[in-house]
Parts: structure tokens; sequence; C-alpha cells
């Protein structure tokens, strides 16, 4: 029986289980005199039958479903004689993948060597062999699992205790599910990266000054160095960054303060709102902007003053990374400016002085932390955007500050580096996960940093 | 005392500058809300000026003859036949006896190509759909090229874009049009049918599935984690380290770079458990795991904000803490979890770049019919024909940006509505 189907036949059996467990302790009820003699309600004990009946058989199958198909491939090759692969590992992959497909059906049989149409029909025997095995001990353990729990009810049985610990258990298991989340992301990326380093050297990589990804096919190619030194990309990365909060700082902050401290209640009603509007749209509609509208605009107006802009400039996709970001800065800005005591204000307007000088001389430099630790999350989104720099800057990793030039950034290269096909023993996918690594520790530190610096200033109003 | 005047009289005289500075200041956060605004206003009219034009198509009117000869096929029940015939010598026919001037070959392969290479099968579905019409005539609108299509409506605009087109075919363009046998109609192929690498028969309904089948995967598997971990964290979890490093690790997830997650399921879902590439199962997985985060957080709010007195009251009755949170706190704080959850998949829908790593980037024609089927979501859609060196596809690539936006701007509707809806104040 299909995997599938076997998960909703124990969902179903477990079904069953709670109405026999329900039904059982309402009998035992009724003989004992009424359900308050149970220790616990009939639903609960219907419950705990369920579990029995249903969790073990439930892991049994997800065990049978991760190590099945790796044993059954294994002593499918096991069986080969040994001449078949050459010894080597990936060579031993590729006849599993060869002879999984010539069962599937997904290669004809007709061409195919004789000893390999046997290994497939081989396969699927024992395929079939352990999908019956597993729904037999499935259901067995099941059915074991219910009739142990069925006459384990009795008025003492303390089923509710027991059934709100395992969903306490399921409770702690889904919010770990975010710790196995960074583990995953740690595992991933470093793994691949420390693959990466053994062939390219970490300092190379983290000072080197030129980086051209592509390696050679053949050794006379030309152009194809395949040098892996990021600092262009980090140059290319903090270009970009630097323009977006040069447009997004000041504005973010101003129209904070304005909604803050001077516009009207109807006003900021409705302006705060729109303002937000910025922060929903989705990255590759600002990306299509800056390089459709924003980028051939900066490219015209460049040439009508005789700049020399690039029609992939870190400029253009600066500007609409700033754009993004404004709502970000203002509205994190807007939660300490508001969070500021008013008496501060009115202490320091009532020496005279005007609502500017207090907003720039009182209320600033006391919300002067959250605002800092909101501009470092900005960056660290900054950093980290992809799509708008992947669709407006360019490819050529230039070492320039000049925002007029076409840069690339590392996020960029992460995607040109992973899209389409790609092996995962090459250095030049496994770059990929190496900036990756860089973008999260950078991104990681500034977050933490960030989330520090916001706590600790909290706790002085409140 | 005798100095006061003077005092007086310097703050008298600096009160101009001040007031001034003042101004100014005040000057500076108007315009800077008015930049923010006007940046929002640009987005949007931008993006609908050049969509627009993607939601009608060109059509020319060819007076088409069914004949059996030039088609090949004698019976229209027999699929072979029908699989066979040379639905395209129709409207080839049609155009030879409209423009009969034109001999030469090349010329009449270019007069050819003025219709979309799509228009036989636009025929074909016709004739079959209509059985009796073979042997017949009728007067067809039948789908042009996209280079007409831009033509045509930059004409319109009384400012005809004559790139890639032929003199020849500019002077059976204007005949069609001073006869009135090209026109607009609403361009019903954008919204029903998949990718395609000619502009004028490109739809956006494959990415529609694709997204559908993906935002539903994510909300399965998201929406329940993330509420359980919110009301273990909320309701359960004891004050102790564990459990901070939980909190450190959902508040740490949510900052980290989308593109980051992509890393995360090409190596883990692909590269480890062996899920094929580009389809909507590992799309869903790594959305799933993106906004898992968000969920939590704004489910805790939602459950923070019931207050106290109702556990109290649960627990004063005899209720267990969990018959507390399942029959009292999770009813009263599911509005809230609801606005989050609505809120997360917004965000989901829109993220573009860790779709990119695990391979739904490919050029996929067909709609997929269920988790397993290739598919390409909305935003890559429109990201993979903003690469599209054709000029149309700026059109619709714009107009798929719409439908993006609309879908977006219901779901926050939607969100706002269920809170305004459905939230108590306490």
């Amino acid at each position: 029986m299909h995997a599938n189907n076997l998960l909703l036949l124990l969902l179903a059996f477990a079904a069953a289980a709670f109405y026999v467990g329900r039904g059982r302790a309402n009998h035992i009820a009724k003989l004992a005199g009424g359900s308050r003699q149970l220790h616990s309600l009939p639903d609960y004990h219907g419950h705990y039958t369920a579990l029995c009946c249903g969790l073990p058989a439930v892991l049994l199958l997800i065990l049978w479903i991760i190590f099945s198909g790796h044993v059954i491939s294994a002593m499918v090759l096991d069986s080969l004689p040994a001449g078949q692969f050459l010894g080597d590992p990936g060579g031993r992959e590729l006849l599993a993948n060869k002879i999984a497909n010539i069962a599937q059906g997904v290669l004809p049989k007709a061409n195919q060597p004789a000893i390999l149409v046997a290994a497939a029909e081989e396969l699927n025997r024992l395929t079939q062999i352990s999908r019956w095995s597993v729904t037999a001990l499935a259901s067995c353990v099941s059915l074991v699992g219910l009739i142990w729990a069925r006459s384990r009810i009795t008025p003492e049985l303390q089923s509710r205790p027991r059934v709100e610990a395992s969903i306490k258990y399921a409770l702690f298991f889904c919010a770990c599910v975010a710790v196995f989340t960074t583990f995953g992301i740690i595992f991933s990326v470093l793994f691949e990266s420390l693959q990466f380093f053994q062939s390219v050297p970490v300092v190379d990589f983290i000072f080197g000054l030129e980086w051209s990804p592509q390696t050679a096919i053949r050794d006379d190619q030309v152009g194809s160095s395949g040098s892996f030194g990021a600092v262009p990309l980090f140059v290319g990365t903090l270009l970009v960054s630097a323009v977006a909060m040069v447009v997004a700082v000041p504005i973010g902050l101003m129209s904070a303060i304005f909604l803050g401290e001077y516009a009207h209640k109807s006003v900021r009603a409705y302006a705060k709102p729109a303002l937000e509007v910025l922060a929903g749209i989705p990255t590759v509609v600002y990306g299509f902007f800056a390089a459709l509208t924003v980028a051939p605009f900066l490219r015209d107006l460049g040439q009508g003053y005789g700049f020399s802009v690039s029609s992939e400039s870190a400029l253009a996709a600066g500007l609409v990374m700033g754009v993004m970001i404004i709502p970000f800065i203002s509205s994190l800005s807007d939660d300490v400016i508001t969070a500021v005591p008013q008496s501060l204000r009115d202490g320091s307007l009532a020496m005279g002085a005007t609502h500017s000088e207090t907003v720039i001389r009182v209320v600033i430099p006391a919300a002067l932390p959250g605002i800092v630790a909101g501009i470092m999350l900005a960056i660290s989104r900054a950093i980290g955007e992809t799509m708008i720099v992947v669709m407006a800057s360019g490819l050529a990793a230039n070492m320039t500050f000049n925002p007029l030039d076409s840069v690339t950034t590392v996020t960029v290269q992460i995607v040109t580096l992973l899209t389409g096909d790609q092996e995962f023993d090459s250095p030049k996918t496994l770059a990929a996960f190496a900036l990756g690594l860089v973008l999260f520790l950078i991104t990681l530190i500034l977050n933490i940093i960030a989330l520090k610096v916001v706590k600790r200033f909290r706790e002085q109003y409140e | 005392m005798s100095k006061e005047p003077i005092y007086l009289e310097k703050i008298q005289r600096s009160l101009v500058g001040r007031y001034r500075a003042e101004r100014a200041f005040r000057g500076c956060g108007m315009l800077a809300v008015s930049l923010g605004l006007a940046a929002v206003l640009l987005v949007f009219v931008d993006i609908f000026i050049k969509g627009t034009g993607a939601f009608s198509a060109t059509y020319i009117a060819l007076d088409v003859t069914y004949e059996k000869d030039l088609l090949g096929i004698e019976n229209l029940a027999d699929q072979r036949q029908v699989n066979s015939g040379d639905w395209e010598a129709l409207y080839k026919q049609a155009l030879r006896r409209d423009f009969p001037d034109i001999r030469k070959r090349g010329e009449r392969r270019k007069l050819y190509a003025l219709v979309s290479s799509a228009a036989g099968y636009d025929i074909k579905d016709r004739l079959l759909a209509n059985p009796g019409l073979l042997g017949s005539k009728e007067t067809l609108w039948i789908l042009a090229d996209d280079d007409i299509d831009s033509y045509y409506k930059s004409w319109l605009d009384g400012n005809a874009y004559t790139a890639r087109l032929t003199d020849g075919q500019i002077r059976v363009l204007d005949t069609l049009i001073n006869t009135e046998r090209m026109q607009l109609h609403f361009n019903a192929n954008f919204l029903t049918r998949g990718d395609s690498r000619e502009p004028e028969q490109a739809g956006i309904w494959g990415a529609v599935i694709g997204s559908f089948l993906t935002l539903m995967l994510t909300l399965v598997l998201s929406f329940p984690v993330g509420i359980a971990a919110a009301v273990y964290l909320e309701e359960f979890a004891p004050k102790n380290k564990v459990t901070d490093f939980i909190e450190v690790n959902i508040n740490n997830l949510a900052a980290v770079p989308s593109i980051i997650f992509g890393l995360l399921g090409l190596a883990i879902f692909i590269n480890l458990f062996q899920i094929p590439r580009s389809i909507p199962v590992v799309g869903g997985l790594v959305l799933a795991v993106m906004t898992l985060p968000t969920i939590i957080i704004t489910s805790r709010a939602a459950i923070k904000s019931v207050p106290p007195s109702i556990r109290e009251a649960a627990l004063g009755m005899g209720a267990s803490r969990n018959q507390m949170v399942l029959h009292h706190v999770l009813p009263l704080a599911l509005p809230g979890m609801l606005t989050g959850a609505i809120i997360g998949m917004a965000r989901a829908l829109g993220e573009t770049a860790p779709l990119l790593m695990i391979g739904m980037v490919a050029f996929i024609v067909d709609i997929p019919a269920g988790f397993m089927d290739p598919a390409t979501v909305l935003p890559v859609q429109i990201f993979l024909w903003a690469d599209s060196p054709e000029r149309a596809f700026i059109e619709k690539t714009s107009a798929a940006i719409m439908v993006l936006l609309g879908f977006l701007v219901t779901m926050n509707i939607s969100a706002v509505w269920l809170r305004k809806r459905l939230e108590r104040r306490w």
C-alpha cells in the first residue's frame, strides 16, 4: 500500500480507537455508577486510546519512509556483480538512479543491459514486499495499541494528564521548529561553505580583489580564471545599500517626525497606512520599476547633463531600494518617538524652545538608541534584499565607489550562481553558499545588536 | 537688572531666525511625507499605464474557408486526421486571397507572420466545437502577432512603433487598419493560458494556479505549527534557558534575508531529501519555513491580548491548563491569529528570491494540476517576463503585476476587515 493511503488508514484506525475508548469508558462508568466515578472524562479515555493506537504506528511509518528506499536500493546494488560500478561512490549513485528509472518505466526496458533490467525487477519486487510488510506491521502495531489501551481503561486510569502531557510535547515540538530551521540554515550553509573553502582558501575569498566565478571547462579557455575574491561584491553591496540608506533615512525619519509631532490626527490616520503600502509591494515589482522606469530615466537624465550613467547603475537600484525601506524606518522610528514621554516635550516647550528645537534637542536624543537600532535593521534588510538588485543592477564585479557605474552584489551573485542546473561539487555552486554564509552572519550580527539596543532602550521608560 | 533689556532684545532678534528654522523643519517633514506618498503614487501609476494594454489584444478579421482539401481532413471525428490537419493553411489562404499582389516567398512569409503562431489552434478549436462549419466560409477574428499588437496599440496612441516590421508588412497593416479589419478585443488568453515564448499567447493562469497551490501548502504547514508554537511559548513554556533560546531563534529568523531560506531549501529539501525541483511542494515548504516566525510573532500578540481574567476564571472553575487554552483562550485569540496568517500569506505571495533558488524559474507552459507538477508562481512569472527581450512582454509584466497587486490588496483589506469585525477590545 502506498505511504499516503497507509497514513490515512492509520488515521482512520485512530479515529475508530477514539470511539472504542470512549465507549469503553462510558460502559465502565455506568458499571461504577456514573461518569463522576472516573478519574478523567470519557473523551480523554477516547483520546488516550487513539494516541496509543495511532502514535507508534505513525512513527513506524515515518521511519520506514525515511529508510526503506535507501535500504532497498543498497540491497539491490549489493546483489549486482562488483564490476558494474567502478567502485567510486558517484557511479554507485548513478547506477541506483538508472535502476530506479528502469523500474518506474521512465527508461524503456528494451535497450538496457539484461543485468540492469533484472536488478530493476528485483527492486520492484523488494519494494512490493516492503510495502506490504509495513502495511501489515503498522496495522498490527495500531491494533495492539488499541487493545492494550482499551484493556487499561479503569475508573482509576489517569488519561487526562497523559493526553495533556502529549499535547504539551507536541506544542513544544512545534516551538522547536524555529530552532530546527536555524540549525538547518547553519548546517546547509556552513557545510557547503566548508567544502568550498577546501578548494578556495578563506583569506582569498574574504580579501581577494577579483571575482570571476566562471571556471574553465577546457584548460585553454579564455576569460575563465575562476577567481573567488569577494571584495568587489562587498563593495557593490555596500554601495547600493549606502545609496538606499541616503534615500530612506532622511525621508523615513522626517516622515515619522512630521506624522508623530506635527501632523493633524486625520492626516496621520491616512498618511501612515498610505506610506506603509510601500512595505507591502513585492520586491519583484520594485525590481521591475527600477529596471524599466528609474534606470532608463537616470540614464537619459545623465546624458542630458553629459554624465555617462550605466543603464544598470547602482544609483537606480539604490534609489528604489531606499523607497522600499522608507516605511520600515518610519514605522520603527515612529514607535520610539511616540514612546518618548510627553513630560520631556512639555518641559522643553515650557522653557521657551520652539517645537523643532524640542524635537531636535530633546525628543531625538531620547529616542536615538531606538532610531539607531531601526536603521541597523534597515541596513540588514538592504544588504539581504535580492530582487531589486537582481533585476536592476549588473553582473560585472566592478570595484568602484561611483554610484553611476554598474556594480554587482552578494545576493545577485548567489542568484546567478544557483539558478539553472548546477552540480554540487563545483566551487562555482559552493561559492554561492559561502556568500550566503557571509550574508547570514552579517545580517545576524546586525539584528542581534539592534535587538539588544532596542531592549535596553525600552527599559528606560517602562 | 540693567542688562535685561539687552537680553530681551537679543532674544527678540533671534526669534525671527528661530521661527524660520521652525518653518523650515516643518516643511522638511511635509516634504518627506509627500515624497513618500509620491513614490507610492508613481509606482502604481507607472505600472497601471504600462499594464492596461495587456488586457486587450489585437485581432485581425480574415475570411476563412474551411476547405476539406486544404485541411486534408474528410471526417472531423477521426482523431488522426484532425491531428495531422494543416490548420495553418486556412488563415494563410485567407491572407493570400486578401493580398493577392504579394507573391515572393520571403514576402509571403512576412505576411503569414502577421498572425500569431497559435492562430491555427484557435481555428481548430473553433471548427471542432462547430463541426457543421466544415466546407463553409466565415469571417473570423484571428489573434495577431505580438509585434503587430505593439504596432497597432502604438498607432492608436498616435505614435506608431515600427521596429522589427518590414515596409511591406506596414503597408499590409495600414490596409487592414483602413478597412477596419484590425481591432482590439478583450485578451482572454492573458487570464486563461499558461506561459509562452510568444507574448501574444502568454498568460498568467498557470502562475496563478502555481501560486495558489504553493500558498495552500504554506498555509497548511505554517498556520497550525505557528499557532502551536505561539500557544506553547505564551501559555506553557517555563521561564528557562531553553525557552529563551527558542525565542531568540524566532526573533532572528524573522529578520533573516529571504534568499537564505532559498539556500536552506536547496541544500536540505532538494539536495538532502531529494524532493524534485520546481514543484509547489518544495516552494510551499520553503515559504512555510520563511513565514513561520511572522505567524508565531503575530499569534503570540493575539494570545497576549486575551485578558488574564478569562484564564483565571477558567482555571477557577476547575479547568485544566489545556482546557483553559483550548476552550477559552484560543477561540478568543483566533481572529487576531487569522489576521496575522493572512498578512503572512500576503508576504509569501509576493516572495520571489527563495523560489529562484529551488528551481521555480523553469519555463512551464502547462497549467499545474497538482502539488507534484512543475509550476511557477506569479512573482517569479513577473521576474521571467521582465527579463524577456520582447517589447510586448513589458506590457504583460505590468499587467501581471497589476493582478498580483490586486490579490495583495484584497488579502490585506480582508485582514483589516477581519480585524475590525472580529477582534474584541477588552
